[in-house]
């Protein structure tokens, strides 16, 4: 009897084991061929940028390798856009070391390394991955993973370990509500996600009254939605369905029949690019019939594109678009200074670097975040968080990527002010094209009105 | 009105398809007593198994389901011969712990080769519409087929030689070995069948929903409620305890916001357990 009760431990504990024994050392994967290591200085503990300026701080020539710690979303639910942003990130980072990197002005180089590992899409990893990066690594700058959700753990680990933090892929007002200081959104807010969906619907027909939302139970999403709704009724919309999932659902079809139900002119709402590609393809599948349907996220991105017809008259808000029309000149027409590559050079680029992988605006989002940290270290002429974080709080910039501008308030500090959402429709013409159709001035295409 | 009968035919259609799986939870807890934990796991092994023969192989999914579950059956009786037969004759702990640690591996290696991402079987048999209702190829085929597997089960388990020795061993194993059944055989050949049916089951959740390898884990526990609603053991029981608990998810949202299904489950799931625990069909070991 007792041997059993022994046996039984031991496989408990075995069991137990190799459960701990398989989340095993996260892989670290280097972005550049040198090693992350930092020198090891075992007798300074002082701040951190001392450890990166290496022995020879002759001022003149001197060459400082700057670490940039992110996580990326290999595996998980966030994989496809956290890939297009790392690419965009990657992209920049070679771009800027193979160009001999950044020059200050007493004459210290400036080249960037990146370290970064998997975080699985997991709230809990990012947090002990970005501790890892900031103590371990010993990184100087921090990029945001993607999502919001992700990003939110991620700036607490950033603020505490006094870390400048740009991120990029991550929306949600909330994380800059909370007294953050280091921590400056490149994206613009969740708030003002649906808002521009809205005035396109009022624009193209006055008459539309019902509006469902259905949306995925996730930090982002429903600080859209909740902004989107507050907004659609103060424009007089009826708000017929409200209403949340849970990010794992495979089944739409009881918010499909519901939907159905409540015969709504308009449909908003969706979360990230999985659940949105699937909840479009089963509505697509029940042949539900609605003017005008708005996804977050999914649209796009090029792989949407695999729904097929399912996809056609999908609209969806988007942080940038390669039609887009930023440009030196029209920085120089509006007073505004400008910086980095247009769009066009950013997509050459992007694409014969990933083998004609085209660039969504998650790409553009992970370029932009290096090339802000750029122009940030450029204008503070210094790698010291905190004359990099004076010079982020006064940045008034245009890239490529859009108007670059952060709120400097206590209550919003890092909250992105000066960029906002162009929102495309998927259309068939001759094969699946994305079309721009808001704002009217940057608009490439009327929109398709009702949705087939 | 127009909301509750699309509603229904949804919930039912899936229904079949949980019966399917819980037949496979009950039909081992039924005749040897053991709760396979890996029921899940290997549920999204048959998801994952049509994908790839789907996706590499070209071959049609309802043909890959004759694949997957030919590899279903083999899969549980290797993992009964290596996992479960030792301890078979111990507490209830011991097997227990035992097809959670198969289903542990089962999970940490899908992941390290599959990833977390999630996939989906790109295939489509277009849709029906009557009135307000439109009801997608795929599912009318998993109900249908659903319905055949059961059939099929019950034929094996009441017109056939190896189906009765199953009955017996479920009855009494001591009096089934006296009587010349190979007792160890057909428990290997039941915990087969039992898995081939959670297979089958991930196979054809897979022609509508997308997954991970994580995916079955959901099943799992529906396939619980459902097992004990049906009555331990009992194949037809389990399908219609099946429809019974699809028909509730696909009526509740009707009324309440969905993150309300599982709560009602399970709160439905320890009624049962309270007032009728032998199930609503009986609860013999047949």
């Amino acid at each position: 009897m007792q041997r059993k009760w022994i046996v039984s431990l031991i496989l408990i504990l075995a069991v137990i084991l190799s459960a701990c024994g398989g989340t095993a050392e996260p892989s670290a994967s280097d972005s550049t061929a040198e090693e992350a290591s930092a020198p090891a200085d075992t007798g300074s503990t002082a701040d951190t940028e001392e450890s990166v300026e290496e022995a020879p701080s002759e001022s003149m020539g001197g060459e400082s390798n700057v670490v940039i710690g992110f996580t990326t979303s290999q595996t998980g639910n966030q994989n496809v856009s956290s890939v297009r942003q790392v690419n965009g990130l990657q992209l920049w980072m070679d771009e800027v070391n193979a160009a001999g990197g950044i020059e200050l002005s007493d004459g210290t180089t400036i080249t960037f390394e990146g370290v970064s590992y998997d975080d699985e899409s997991n709230t809990d990893r990012v947090q002990e991955l970005y501790t890892r990066l900031a103590t371990e690594d010993e990184a100087d700058f921090l990029i945001s993973p993607y999502s919001s959700g992700l990003t939110a753990a991620a700036a607490v680990i950033a603020e505490q370990y006094g870390k400048v933090m740009i991120t990029t892929g991550a929306a949600s007002d909330d994380t800059y509500k909370q007294g953050l200081t280091t921590v400056f959104q490149a994206y613009t807010p969740a708030s003002r996600y649906l808002t521009g969906a809205l005035d396109l619907l009022q624009n193209t027909d006055p008459d539309v009254s019902r509006l469902a939302f259905v949306y995925e139970n996730s930090k982002f999403s429903t600080d859209v939605v909740e902004a989107a709704r507050a907004y659609a009724e103060s424009l007089g919309y009826e708000v017929v369905l409200f209403e949340g999932y849970d990010p794992e659902t495979a089944d739409f079809g009881p918010f499909i029949n519901k939907i159905q139900d409540s015969e709504p002119d308009a449909i908003l709402g969706g979360g990230h690019f999985q659940d949105g590609s699937t909840f479009a393809r089963q509505l697509d599948e029940k042949n539900v019939a609605v003017k005008f349907f708005t996804l977050l996220v999914a649209p796009p991105e090029p792989d949407f594109a695999d729904l097929g017809q399912a996809a056609v008259g999908v609209i969806g808000p988007s942080q940038w678009e390669p039609q887009a029309s930023f440009t030196a000149d029209s920085a120089a027409e509006a007073g505004m200074e400008w910086f980095g590559p247009n769009s066009e050079e950013f997509v050459t680029a992007y694409e014969a670097a990933y083998e004609g992988e085209e660039p969504s605006y998650h790409s553009a989002g992970g370029y932009a975040a290096g090339l802000i940290l750029q122009k940030a270290i450029l204008d503070a002429d210094s790698v010291d968080p905190a004359a990099v974080q004076a010079a982020l709080d006064a940045m008034d910039l245009l890239t490529f990527f859009g108007h670059i501008q952060f709120d400097t308030s206590e209550e919003a500090h890092g909250l992105q002010t000066g960029h906002s959402m162009v929102y495309i429709q998927w259309q068939d013409e001759d094969g699946l094209v994305k079309e721009v159709v808001w704002p009217l001035e940057g608009a490439t295409k009327e929109l398709l009105y009702p949705m087939p | 009105m127009d909301l509750l009968i699309p509603s229904l035919i949804d919930g039912l259609l899936l229904g079949f398809v949980y019966g399917i799986a819980a037949m496979g939870l009950t039909l081992i807890w039924g005749v040897m007593n053991v709760i396979n934990l890996a029921h899940g796991a290997i549920m999204a092994l048959g998801m994952f198994g049509v994908y790839l023969i789907f996706t590499f192989l070209g071959i049609h999914p309802y043909l890959a389901l004759v694949l997957v579950a030919g590899l279903g059956l083999v899969l549980g009786i290797v993992i009964y011969f290596v996992a479960v037969n030792r301890v078979i004759d111990a507490p209830h702990l011991s097997s227990l712990l035992s097809t959670f640690a198969v289903n542990m591996i089962i999970i940490g290696l899908g992941t390290a080769v599959f990833t977390a991402s999630p996939r989906n079987v790109d295939f489509s048999m277009g849709s029906f519409t009557a009135g307000s209702v439109t009801v997608l190829g795929t599912r009318v085929m998993a109900a249908v087929l659903s319905i055949a597997v059961t059939g099929g089960l019950y034929l094996f388990l009441y017109r056939s030689r190896n189906g009765r020795y199953v009955r017996a061993v479920a009855n009494n194993r001591d009096a089934a070995e006296l009587m010349g059944v190979p007792s160890t055989r057909i428990l290997g050949l039941s915990f087969g069948i039992g898995t081939m049916l959670a297979a089958i089951a991930g196979a054809l959740i897979a022609t509508f929903f997308p997954f991970t390898i994580l995916a079955g884990g959901s099943y799992e526990l529906k396939s619980f409620i459902i097992g004990v609603l049906g009555g331990l053991g009992n194949p037809v029981g389990a399908l219609l305890a099946g429809l019974i608990l699809g028909g509730m998810e696909g009526i509740i949202p009707a009324f309440l916001p969905t993150t309300w299904v599982p709560i009602l489950e399970f709160i439905f799931f320890v009624l049962i357990l309270l007032f009728r625990p032998q199930g609503l069909f009986g609860g013999d070991k047949s």
